[in-house]
């Protein structure tokens, strides 16, 4: 519906670790209900860049905004609650945990019954029958008894999704879905993925190039941390720089 | 009221203890009766520290220090005649029968604020860190009231001369005073195991188990955290009045390093976050206290041979504590982990 309209802006945006410069004045704009991509070779600062746009590391210069409002010092709790999410790219569940009580933490994580201290967990209906919800959109009902280090790979990949979801989140950031996935179950994580609801605008680093690119519609390559090319992902695909840096060594 | 079944009879079963305590208590000789009120005593301590060590997985090396401030205020309103006011008011109190809710009021306040003010600065610190600091803070605690003679009569203790009444019930002599611990003990069993199921409960669980991805989700770590401190601070107050109001005396040796230690160790031994498994902890501890004392003068020695096969069978088998013990057995082949990747 609001396609134009930004959800993400980055800025210049620096991040410094003493002389090494992970992230070199990028600039990018993810607009809302829009998909795009990171492309970029091991230690390009794709995964730093999301610890700056989280708030997990603090910027060494330029400027972060979500849906229009300067975050550039928010901590990250204040970022998730303006409806901006993340996954990790190890996987990071509540491994001793059952599915459902991951959903759970992830479905309070944004309200406030979070903070009550003396009515149990289990009466607030509202909250499990959200977790029922997402749990049965992906066919998850069934494990959630289930302890989630007892699941498999794949399954884990696919919860950490859909513990981001929880929130409802209008900017998704995916740091490598398909990461440590067999081809057939990246092959399932392109699907799944293009199966989101439209309107949520995600940013998805990817190394898996048939996951990103029946994915999403543009792509920026990140080398060295800084934006190398930018454009539409069919541009991206024939580009001989990128060719040269990235997808000439990727097989 | 409990989502299911086996809920319903753990529950059952710790209250069905409970029951059969108060029953049998008042047939046991003077000194059992006495070791039974300690240990429920100890065994309020070592739940406050496991909604710490056990629920967020914040080992705190100080968790005395709160137990140390509040039995001290206890001793010191009872019996500082020429601090007028705190005295004044604690007599009028005590005159009305009420006596009890004003130590517990003003003792809990104090240590409601040294534990907002000790978590503002150790809860910041993680893992190792966050041990010492909070170990040096009970240090200050221990401190003062080995030093600080004028208000802690420093080496000699605090002789406390009686207990107050409730409601003019005297609970001078053993039964009374071990049904008054019996029932606030268990209040605070009832509100611990409803914080830890609450919301915010559950949110300290997450936390333990992954913080970063906590943060993702939206909460405040910090904040949560801080809250627990000051909640398990508080129960940790509720013991120390206890102690005060049980032992009739206290001294800087009730609550220095070995106290927190010893807490800290009935945790690990009875379970961590479990609520009960500490109390067990607690029996264990306070009954080897009191038996092998008697027959070797090194029992630390045996405590700490126990201390290092619990912590050895947690690293070595994920064996946690006695409780740890009795769920593994009741099932035995838990599914093997899938290999990552």
């Amino acid at each position: 519906m609001a396609n134009g309209q930004s959800g993400l802006e980055l800025e210049n945006v620096t991040k410094h670790f003493g002389g090494l410069h992970a992230v070199e004045d990028v600039n990018l704009r993810l607009n809302l209900g829009e998909r795009r991509g990171i492309l970029g070779p091991n230690g390009a600062g794709k995964t730093t860049l999301f610890h700056l746009i989280t708030g997990v590391l603090p910027l060494t210069s330029g400027r972060i905004r979500l849906f229009g409002q300067d975050v550039s010092g928010w901590p990250t709790h204040k970022r998730v609650a303006l409806g901006m999410a993340r996954t990790f790219q190890i996987t990071s569940l509540f491994p001793k945990l059952t599915v459902l009580e991951n959903v759970l933490l992830a479905v309070q994580g944004l309200r406030k019954m979070k903070m009550m201290m003396l009515k149990p967990l289990f009466k607030y209906k509202d909250v499990y029958e959200k977790a029922e919800k997402l749990l049965s959109d992906v066919n998850f009902w069934h494990l959630r008894d289930q302890e989630v280090r007892n699941l498999s790979h794949g399954e884990q990949r696919q919860l950490e999704i859909v513990l981001a979801l929880a929130s409802e989140p209008k900017v998704l950031l995916l740091d490598e879905p398909s990461a440590g996935l067999a081809t057939g179950e990246s092959h399932e994580m392109a699907n799944f993925l293009k199966s989101l609801d439209p309107e949520i605008a995600i940013l998805i680093i990817e190394h898996d190039l048939d996951v990103i690119f029946g994915v999403v519609s543009h792509i920026s390559v990140l080398h060295y941390g800084e934006v190398l090319a930018e454009g539409p992902s069919d541009d991206i695909r024939n580009d001989p720089k990128v060719q040269e840096i990235y997808l000439g060594k990727a097989d | 009221m409990l989502e299911n079944l086996a809920e319903k009879r753990r529950v059952l079963i710790v209250l069905g203890v409970f029951v059969a305590l108060g029953v049998i208590t008042p047939f046991l000789d003077l000194f059992m009766q006495s070791l039974v009120t300690e240990i429920l005593v100890f065994g309020i301590l070592a739940m406050s520290l496991d909604l710490l060590l056990g629920f967020t997985g914040l080992a705190s090396l100080g968790h005395a220090a709160y137990f140390g401030v509040a039995s001290y205020t206890t001793a010191i309103i009872m019996t500082k005649e020429d601090w007028t006011w705190t005295f004044a008011a604690f007599q009028w109190a005590d005159s009305l029968g009420l006596g009890l809710f004003y130590i517990f009021i003003f003792a809990l306040i104090v240590a409601t604020a040294f534990a907002a003010f000790f978590g503002f600065l150790a809860i910041r610190a993680v893992g190792v860190y966050f041990l010492m600091i909070t170990l040096s803070l009970a240090m200050v605690i221990w401190g003062l009231a080995y030093r600080w003679s004028a208000v802690t009569e420093g080496d000699n203790g605090i002789n406390v001369l009686g207990r107050p009444s409730l409601f003019g019930l005297s609970l001078e002599s053993e039964m009374p005073f071990f049904y008054f611990t019996l029932a606030v003990f268990l209040i605070c069993l009832g509100l611990m195991y409803m914080f830890v199921r609450s919301p915010f409960g559950k949110t300290l669980v997450g936390i333990r188990e992954r913080e970063e991805r906590m943060q993702m989700l939206g909460y405040n770590i910090w904040l949560h955290k801080y809250l627990a401190f000051i909640i398990a601070g508080v129960f940790s107050g509720v013991a120390g009045v206890m102690w005060t109001l049980f032992n009739l005396f206290v001294s800087p040796p009730d609550i220095e390093l070995i106290t927190s230690a010893e807490a800290l160790f009935m945790v690990a031994l009875g379970g961590p976050a479990t609520l009960i498994g500490p109390v067990i902890g607690s029996a264990i501890i306070r009954s080897l206290q009191q038996f092998i004392s008697i027959y070797v003068e090194r029992w630390p020695l045996i405590l700490g041979a126990i201390y290092i096969i619990t912590i050895m069978l947690g690293r070595l088998y994920g064996v946690e504590g006695i409780l740890g013990l009795f769920s593994k057995f009741r099932k035995p082949a838990a599914p093997s982990e899938t290999p990552e990747g």
